[in-house]
């Protein structure tokens, strides 16, 4: 789909921008897969981006999860069929939910195009997901500790006619008791609008 | 879901025949307890004791609010008992009969508590409102097979992050409390108001030499007794006083030029030195050598073990002399003076004395150069005030001869003490506020200023155990601040001894 109506250079088309959301998630979700201390620090290494230096799991595990899901999410996007991407951390004991990341997807512009392209500058956009990646940096600042042995999942809401793919299945939403709620700040691809929030459990 | 296990707790609740289990007996039933009333009713929650049922719920029908569809119970076995005698047609309830509770449960959740299509609608509108979207033509998925978790035993590096207890004891709150009302007021009657003079100073002994006038008192601050020590004839006053480091000899510059040594364990007067032409409005001891400063702008050390006391004379200052100190280690001789000029003399090595060329000549200051003192713990920087004109205090590196830092006091600066058990440094200032000001070195951020002279305060002198400041204003008061009282964490540290023996002790005659 890319390039068939490129009408500059710098236009983004409909897959340019899935794929830039899919990066973003990608470092995104490494970036709170670190911060928040699910995975060991050893199994990370830094890997410059946007401006900024983010730690990306090394782990092939991790590594293949985030690829395989980041693909599928990736031809979601382009079907418009994703609403929300939710990194759910729960405790691996209780399976509790702990903690949730949601990334809120709308879409920008005439819907049924399907060679829809984007006239915003790239570097803009970049500049919008670092102040979005700088916030989530900036999290454990305000967020709890967690202290137990934790896991992530990440669960996908589409619209109810996709396909299921082989190996995923439908899953129950993740709630979280006595939540807590903050919003980030959002960026815009002019296809995509990604808007991050995280909830957390409030100790009290 | 939450309300289903309230409604499920409510109905067993409500089906509960046995008596009572929980709060008071009822009045009536300690009452009628002989009569075997046992069995209550169990909707008759209310524990009001003017019920009008009650003989008849003892004999009738035993609970009958096992129906949970709750027809009033009372009314059925009580029909015509209401309180109210000729009623007549009138519908008046037995509000005692009646169950409050059971009906408010009632009213609040109806039967169709969740079938009803309204409801449905509303569930649906909720949804949509909340989640943007109908819940039900959505689906969240999840690839099937999952990252790993963290190895077993792994622990959040982030802990480090979050104070897990009290906070750390570095992180105490340093703020200390200092009385901002001076701990004693002393008179000082004829104290002379002269900034070039140095009227004041305090013993390691613990004894307070005070020149007021033509008159040196003596006040004891361990015992409070005050003798006075000596009185100079005729208009003659007194215009410095120095304690030697260690011990109870006290030099005193006169009016006359000459320097007198005085035992004040005997209240003896042991020599007189001579040497200046003018008064004599400075003196500093450093060993067995004393340093006094002329109004002449000479400064002379005298050896006082020695007939021929004078071993140099430094031609320091073109006009008076008015701050004079020797740094703690010996190695500096700092000298301002009336001329703006503040002098660094290095001390001869193998004496006490110094050289008669000046080590460091600064100019920076604008005004006369009285407020002196050399920092304890750097034992090579200095600070040093300015009069009137100029009103900053400085400090220096003397090793490097580079002011290092300097601060605008907006006042008059007449003296400066360091304190040695804080990083901190007191000023003693004139016109406006005559206020004490301490500061936290090395920031120069003002910890608190101390007012109450009334008058520019002349004089700054330290306890020996460092806690208290007396301060000597020109409105002939001594003010005792206990402003640098150690903390209760600060007095365990083992306090600091002098330990270096003086070899004056063992010379003086």
């Amino acid at each position: 789909m890319a390039g068939v109506s490129v009408k500059n250079k710098s236009a983004i088309t409909l897959k340019g921008s899935a794929d830039i959301v899919c990066e973003y998630l990608d470092f995104g979700i490494n970036s709170i897969l670190f911060q928040r201390g699910i995975y060991p620090p050893e199994d990370f290494k830094p890997v410059e981006n946007y401006g900024l230096t983010i730690l990306m799991s090394q782990d092939s595990k991790i590594k293949e999860f985030l690829k395989v899901t980041l693909d599928q999410l990736n031809g979601w996007l382009v079907d418009r069929a994703v609403k929300k991407i939710a990194l759910v951390i729960s405790n691996v004991r209780t399976l509790d939910v702990m903690e949730r990341w949601d990334f809120n997807v709308e879409y920008e512009g005439d819907t049924t195009d399907g060679a829809q392209t984007s006239e915003k500058p790239l570097k803009q956009i970049k500049n919008e997901i670092r102040d979005v990646l700088k916030q989530i940096a900036s999290s454990v600042a305000y967020l709890p500790l967690l202290d137990c042995l934790c896991s992530f999942d990440i669960q996908i809401y589409t619209n109810d006619n996709v396909k299921l793919p082989t190996e995923w299945a439908d899953t129950e939403p993740a709630h979280i008791k006595n939540a807590q709620c903050v919003k980030m700040r959002t960026f815009n691809t002019q296809i995509h609008k990604l808007e991050t929030m995280v909830t957390y459990k409030n100790e009290e | 879901m939450a309300q289903f296990r309230y409604v499920s707790e409510i109905s067993s609740l409500v089906n509960v025949d046995g008596p009572l289990t929980k709060g008071p007996v009822p009045r009536w039933q300690r009452l009628k307890g002989l009569e075997n009333t046992s069995s209550s009713s169990s909707l008759n929650v209310s524990k009001k004791s003017r019920t009008p049922s009650k003989k008849s719920a003892a004999d009738k029908k035993k609970t009958p609010s096992k129906t949970p569809r709750g027809k009033s119970p009372g009314r059925i076995n009580t029909p015509g008992k209401t309180p109210c005698g000729g009623g007549g047609d009138r519908f008046i309830p037995s509000r005692s009969a009646t169950n409050f509770d059971l009906g408010h449960f009632k009213l609040c959740h109806p039967e169709s508590l969740s079938d009803s299509p309204t409801k449905k609608e509303m569930e649906r509108l909720m949804c949509e409102n909340l989640h943007g979207m109908d819940i039900n033509k959505q689906r969240i998925l999840a690839y099937q097979k999952k990252a790993p978790t963290a190895p077993d035993g792994f622990q959040n590096p982030m802990r480090v992050l979050y104070t897990q207890s009290k906070t750390p004891a570095s992180v105490k709150n340093v703020q200390r409390y200092i009385p901002q009302a001076p701990d004693r007021i002393l008179d000082a009657p004829d104290i002379i108001d002269d900034y070039y003079l140095n009227l004041i100073d305090w013993s390691g002994n613990n004894v307070l030499a005070a020149a007021l006038g033509s008159h040196l008192y003596l006040w004891d601050a361990g015992t409070g007794k005050i003798e006075q020590l000596m009185e100079l004839e005729g208009n003659d006053y007194i215009c410095s006083v120095s304690w030697i480091q260690e011990g109870d000899f006290l030099a005193v510059g006169t009016m006359s030029g000459t320097t007198e040594l005085w035992d004040c364990a005997k209240s003896k007067r042991l020599r007189v030195m001579d040497g200046h032409s003018a008064r004599v409005g400075s003196l500093a001891w450093n060993n067995y050598v004393l340093t006094s400063g002329c109004r002449s702008g000479q400064i002379l050390h005298h050896d006082v073990r020695q007939r021929e006391h004078i071993v140099a004379t430094i031609p320091g200052h073109t006009q008076e002399v008015c701050g004079l100190k020797w740094s703690t280690d010996g190695r500096y001789l700092a000298s301002g003076g009336n001329d703006n000029v503040l002098n660094i003399w290095q001390g001869v090595s193998g004496a006490h004395h110094t050289g008669t060329t000046p080590l460091h000549v600064f100019t920076a200051h604008q005004a006369a150069v009285k407020a002196l003192a050399w920092c304890p713990w750097q034992q090579h920087v200095l600070a040093s005030g300015g009069g009137t004109a100029d009103r900053h205090i400085r400090f220096w590196n003397c090793n490097t001869g580079v002011c290092v830092n300097s601060v605008d006091t907006k006042s008059q600066v007449c003296a400066l003490l360091w304190s040695t058990n804080y990083k901190e440094i007191v000023s003693g200032h004139g016109f406006a506020n005559n206020q004490l000001i301490i500061w936290k070195y090395p920031g120069m951020t003002k910890v608190t200023e101390l007012t109450g002279h009334t008058a520019r305060v002349l004089h700054l002198a330290m306890s020996p155990d460092g806690s208290t400041v007396l301060s000597a204003g020109a409105d002939e008061t001594l003010r005792l601040w206990k402003c640098f009282v150690k903390t209760a964490a600060k007095e365990k540290e083992p306090t600091h001894v002098r330990s270096k023996p003086s070899v004056f002790k063992q010379c003086i005659r």
